[in-house]
């Protein structure tokens, strides 16, 4: 899948291997694209406003306004505020998870089974509490900071009583998903499998991220002008940014 | 969905508040103790969120108790779990049924999206929470997470549309939980008045406390 937003290279290249965790900023009118090297990635995410920390991801915010369960293609990410911190642009997955949330080293070990760095060095068995707390720590933030987390690449639907469903497979390599920024936010992330993934081998899989600086913010903007919540969103964001 | 009614009465409760339509309400019950929120006349969203009294970075986490309980809705028998995976409170009686997780709290910014840009003005719960927790000086705006709305229906299709749906609460319904440890609970009863989660007439709602 072509992305239609950017046409110059990309101005950096991470791959996040399985397990890894990092953070940025992703500058107001830039892009992030986030691939499936492998097949069945799972990424788990935070943003937040680097100008105002307090200021978040607010996941039924985002998911009330758009009166939406799952995440693709047009949707936007907001905050607490009323803003918009990021919106999916591209999208050749089709469906993104606002349920999950990320294990702690309780329930991974539970999972998992016993994976001390002591006799796996590197391949130790990772969580995404720790994870996206030690990459928090690193910009001051705290364990309040820790809210609801959105999984890429992984689909979970909920049937008509309620139970959910896992969906096994759903990203398969090469798949990706593009998130454009029309503010400055800051992305902490880790790659580690869905919580409700039932394999219970550890086997996290690698993404590939690439940054590119959109050719046009406004046809981006408008790529995500998909009902008129999005639009009032969008202005609060641009009356922030006077 | 199916219906717990609870033993207990009233006038064995040890404590008893009702919260005027709109308003917040910052109190505390002890492990142990069972908590009850009455909806007094109906359709009445009473959004809640739970903090460990003895340590307020520690609060309620929808997404670990959702995952834990494979289920998207909170009725009897949920168990309430906390961002480091302790249990803070269980539902214990329900005579509802159904109770929401995923809708958050109204804010002004959050109103200026959803209905209009002049509704920024109008009183929202999230300004409920952060004058109680203010006032309380133990929990500032980054602990205030996705909340519980207590009596509200929203509907999570399996195609992954996201409805609010009116009707499953009525006057007198009531939700009951037991702390499994001392809890600060915050309350606002919501004062939404541009969607039905609260009928179009925001009214009062009850707390009671047994030992």
């Amino acid at each position: 899948m072509n992305s239609h937003f950017h046409s110059t290279p990309s101005l950096r290249e991470e791959r996040v291997p399985g397990g890894g965790h990092t953070s940025f900023i992703l500058r107001r009118g830039q892009i992030l694209r986030m691939t499936d090297i492998e097949g069945e990635a799972n990424v788990s995410m935070m943003m937040l406003n680097p100008h105002e920390k307090s200021e978040r991801l607010n996941l039924p915010d985002t998911l009330k306004g758009q009166h939406t369960a799952r995440l693709s293609r047009g949707h936007c990410f907001y905050s607490d505020m009323g803003r918009v911190l990021a919106g999916i642009i591209t999208d050749s997955c089709g469906w993104h998870d606002p349920f999950g949330g990320v294990l702690n080293a309780e329930e991974t070990l539970e999972k998992y089974g016993a994976g001390r760095y002591q006799e796996l060095r590197n391949g130790f068995y990772r969580n995404g509490v720790d994870n996206l707390l030690v990459e928090m720590g690193k910009w001051d933030l705290g364990l309040e900071d820790l809210l609801m987390v959105v999984n890429f690449f992984s689909k979970v639907s909920v049937a008509e009583d309620g139970r959910f469903q896992f969906w096994s497979q759903h990203s398969k390599a090469g798949d990706m998903v593009e998130l454009f920024a029309p503010m400055d936010v800051l992305i902490i992330l880790t790659a580690l499998p869905h919580p409700q993934n039932p394999q219970s081998d550890y086997a996290p899989r690698p993404v590939q991220l690439s940054w590119f600086q959109a050719d046009d913010p406004h046809a981006a903007t408008e790529a995500l002008f998909t009902r008129d919540e999005n639009r009032r969103a969008f202005v609060n964001t641009q009356l922030f940014a006077l | 969905m199916s219906l717990i009614p609870s033993e207990r009465h009233s006038d064995d409760a040890i404590f008893r508040h009702v919260i005027p339509a709109g308003e917040p309400y910052l109190f505390e019950v002890k492990k142990g103790q069972t908590l009850r929120l009455l909806d007094l006349e109906g359709n009445q969203a009473v959004d809640t969120l739970f903090y460990n009294a003895d340590n307020p970075r520690e609060r309620y986490d929808p997404q670990r108790t959702l995952r834990r309980q494979g289920n998207a809705y909170l009725s009897t028998g949920s168990v309430l779990y906390s961002n480091l995976g302790h249990p803070l409170l269980t539902i214990v009686a329900d005579t509802c049924g159904r109770h929401d997780t995923l809708g958050g709290a109204c804010a002004q910014e959050s109103n200026t999206v959803r209905y209009a840009l002049d509704k920024g003005y109008m009183h929202s719960c999230r300004d409920n929470f952060l004058c109680a927790c203010l006032h309380d000086g133990r929990l500032h705006k980054r602990d205030i997470g996705a909340n519980i709305n207590f009596f509200m229906n929203v509907p999570v299709t399996p195609q992954g549309g996201l409805t609010f749906e009116d009707g499953i609460s009525a006057a007198g319904k009531y939700v009951e939980l037991r702390a499994e440890c001392h809890v600060v609970v915050l309350i606002s009863n919501c004062p939404q008045l541009n969607n039905p989660c609260n009928g179009w007439n925001p009214t009062p709602a009850e707390v009671l406390v047994w030992n």
